[in-house]
């Protein structure tokens, strides 16, 4: 008779793992990673290669040399949609060095400083981001336009973002049915056809991916909704009382990083509150600080800010909002 | 068509693999030998009133109740008493037990009704007659609990049963030993529920079945319609169903409170194997010998068994997988969710083996960090954050977890069966409530 495994229950378990989800996220992220090679050619290709290989790369070392453990951590998936984030979240032109020191920053400051996955309070993908934009100021606001299955790695034409046109705009005190003229149509927005970081134009792309980790309960909807809704009330409200100052919400939701940042960015586990109340609160908090940085902020976008203060946010968030246990009358 | 009911916070859709379902109820042979714990019951252990070389019939007492929260034990056998040794039970620590080399044939103590006729007129009529001839027939909750069944339906003094809920969810994977119960014994669990509902004096019972068994429902639905005031009703497939807190929930609307016991809600709730059980003892004046047994597992159909308690597990065990090389590396009495891993197939089947169940090719599981997706705290069925407390109990911060109300942990095991990561969850949890348990108690002092 051989040995007995002895083991506390549940004996069962759900198949759904870390890797998975990690895996799954990769995945969803697909649909807008071809969309983003279509209108960016070879180029966005290139950056997020180096962007994922760099940061699996750093989290390797980190993991070797850094913390001399033996468990390597990156089998887990995590590194790799870190590095999918941050190439989706810069322009496709953006130089392959800066992109390197963008993921060494994800990584090493983002997350393995903190120890690793699980434990970083920030989105590693968006201190990195954020952290370009303020070093490279100029390489991160050139935007190429987008030019179908180009094959240029240099050159490129370029051009404002919607949503730099309407700051610009504003602070030329022109008339929002002026700037309408210049900016993208709606159809354009949705099928990703305009300037922009290149996972972020195509809206399409991205409800796909996120319809796909909904049904493979990677992501719940709390954050999202309540992300894009209070963006659209909040923005709404403004549009009503002046609409020659403030924009429509149906730009505010298509222009930018909103849709990406709202089902990839905001919904990441380890940086987003844990009880369903708590979610929505960070949702309203990150709706509301990207309408009042994208309307009045100097910055024409304001996702990646909204969603790193709220991050800061949630270990208070986790702490005042608990469950309501069953049994409490 | 009938509203079909569940509880709404929490809960989870593991595979049910309810392999057995189509197997009907095989009486096990008498095993050559039976080992009978004195350990069967939550609360005290009866003292034996047998000695080594008695010569003892089937159904007779051989250990005795001393105090209220406390069950008779009868002998399952006819034979000889060989010893009242430690033999291993499902703890798996070595307990005190009645050893009987049984004979062949069965020997019946005379009083007992052994036939196959179902007897519907009720024969206790009054409250507490029907209480007592439980009490003495050693009946105890037979959903894995284990709670002497008496003690459940005295009702404390002031409070007021509405609801008498029988339970025939049996939420848990595998397990179909209610589920063939229901089929082949409905009408007498009826008689069973109409005799609980005398001892209770409440006039409407509810027997909740989960609708992953439409043909026990349709059976039970077509025999409800002699029995007055008992209502069958159908529930959504969720795990756990089945725990009381939540099925009274689902079938009433009624919330326990925290700490309290079903009847302060207005109900008590049976499982169907007890309610069997309790047809027996007042109708046939049987006391609880046998029960039925699903055995079952990864990779094979399995059976279900009606077994005479005592049956060490290896019989059981054998017959079904027989010469098959079939090499099993654990074995869980119960159900896949909160049935617990044994160390020995001499283990014998008690008043609380619902099943057993065996698992082949262990893989120890990776552990993962905490990613804080949440998981846990959207499928606790009691609103409680499992991570959190993991948080705290691994820290030693007992206090904060008493806060976080760690006892009011149901043990279903949803946490951590859910948990991306493989965090031993309900493992801390276990350990806080032993914690904050002995924290309270000191304090006492």
């Amino acid at each position: 008779m051989e040995k007995l495994v002895i083991s506390s229950s549940p004996h069962i378990h759900d198949n759904l793992d870390v890797p998975k989800i990690m895996w799954g996220v990769v995945i969803a992220l697909i649909p807008a990673f071809l969309v983003s090679i279509y209108f960016f050619g070879l180029k966005a290709l290139i950056l997020t290669l180096t962007s994922v290989i760099s940061c699996v790369i750093f989290e390797y070392l980190i993991n070797k040399y850094l913390f001399k453990s033996n468990t390597i951590t990156i089998y887990d998936g995590s590194a790799v949609v870190t590095g999918l984030l941050l190439a989706f979240n810069v322009p496709s032109s953006l130089p392959l060095w800066q992109i390197i020191i963008g993921s060494l920053v994800a990584i090493g400051i983002g997350k393995m400083t903190f120890g690793g996955l699980g434990k970083n309070p920030f989105n590693p993908a968006l201190v990195a981001r954020v952290f370009l934009l303020i070093s490279f100021p100029v390489d991160m606001t050139t935007w190429p336009k987008p030019e179908p299955l180009s094959t240029k790695l240099t050159d490129f034409i370029t051009g404002p973002t919607a949503l730099g046109i309407y700051k610009e705009g504003i602070l030329n005190n022109e008339k929002v049915s002026h700037i309408m003229t210049k900016v993208p149509s709606y159809t354009e927005m949705f099928l990703g056809k305009i300037g922009g970081s290149l996972g972020e134009v195509s809206a399409i792309a991205i409800l796909i991916g996120a319809a796909f980790m909904f049904i493979r309960r990677i992501i719940t909807l709390h954050i999202p909704f309540s992300y894009i809704i209070t963006v659209i009330i909040f923005s709404g409200i403004f549009w009503l009382i002046n609409p020659e100052r403030y924009i429509d919400p149906l730009f505010h939701v298509l222009s930018g990083g909103l849709l990406l940042g709202a089902f990839f960015m905001a919904t990441d586990m380890v940086t987003s509150p844990m009880t369903p109340k708590g979610q929505i609160i960070f949702g309203i908090g990150c709706g509301l600080l990207t309408v009042i940085i994208r309307n009045w902020g100097s910055y024409p976008e304001g996702v990646s800010f909204a969603i790193l203060i709220m991050n800061a946010f949630t270990p208070l968030i986790n702490k005042y909002v608990k469950t309501k246990k069953f049994g409490s009358i | 068509m009938i509203k079909i009911k569940t509880f709404k916070r929490g809960g989870i859709h593991p595979d049910d693999k309810k392999l057995t379902k189509e197997v009907p109820i095989e009486e096990f042979p008498i095993p050559d030998k039976v080992y009978i714990p004195l350990t069967q019951n939550l609360g005290a252990p009866p003292e034996p009133i047998v000695k080594k070389g008695d010569f003892v019939k089937t159904g007779q007492l051989i250990a005795e109740a001393k105090s209220f929260v406390s069950a008779n034990v009868h002998s399952s056998v006819t034979g000889i008493v060989e010893k009242i040794d430690e033999h291993i039970d499902v703890s798996g620590y070595r307990k005190l037990t009645i050893i009987i080399n049984a004979e062949k044939t069965d020997n019946w103590v005379e009083d007992i009704d052994t036939s196959n006729n179902i007897v519907r007129e009720i024969k206790i009529k009054n409250k507490s007659e029907i209480i007592n001839k439980i009490r003495e027939k050693g009946i105890v909750g037979m959903g894995g609990a284990t709670f002497p069944t008496h003690v459940k339906l005295s009702i404390p003094e002031g409070k007021k049963c509405d609801y008498l809920i029988i339970n025939g969810v049996e939420c848990e994977p595998y397990l179909t030993s209610d589920h063939r119960l229901m089929l082949e014994k409905g009408e007498e669990i009826l008689i069973g529920a109409k005799i609980l509902m005398l001892a209770l004096d409440v006039n409407t019972c509810y027997i909740g079945i989960e609708n992953n068994k439409p043909d026990a429902i349709n059976h039970l639905l077509e025999l409800s319609k002699n029995y007055e005031g008992i209502i069958i009703q159908p529930l959504k497939l969720k795990y756990p169903q089945g725990a009381e807190k939540q099925l009274i929930y689902a079938i009433t609307g009624r919330e326990v409170p925290s700490g309290g016991l079903p009847i302060d809600v207005g109900c008590i709730v049976q499982n169907v194997g007890t309610t069997y059980a309790v047809y027996e003892a007042v109708q046939k004046n049987k006391p609880l010998i046998y029960r039925i047994v699903t055995v079952s597992g990864e990779g094979f159909i399995g059976k279900n068994f009606l077994v005479r308690i005592g049956t060490p597990i290896k019989l059981l065990i054998n017959s079904v997988i027989g010469d098959q090389n079939y090499n099993f590396t654990s074995i869980i009495s119960g159900g896949p969710m909160m049935g617990k891993a044994l160390i020995s197939t001499e283990v014998p089947v008690t008043k609380g083996t619902s099943g057993i169940l065996l698992f082949k090719d262990y893989k120890e599981q990776k552990l993962y960090p905490c990613i804080k997706c949440a998981k846990c705290v959207m499928v606790c069925p009691m609103g409680l954050m499992p991570s959190l407390l993991e948080k705290l109990i691994a820290n030693e911060r007992i206090e904060e977890a008493h806060k976080n109300n760690v006892l009011d942990c149901i043990e279903c095991g949803c946490c951590e069966y859910t948990c991306p990561s493989f965090r031993p969850l309900l493992e801390y949890i276990r350990l806080g409530k032993n914690k904050v348990l002995q924290m309270l108690k000191s304090k006492k002092n």
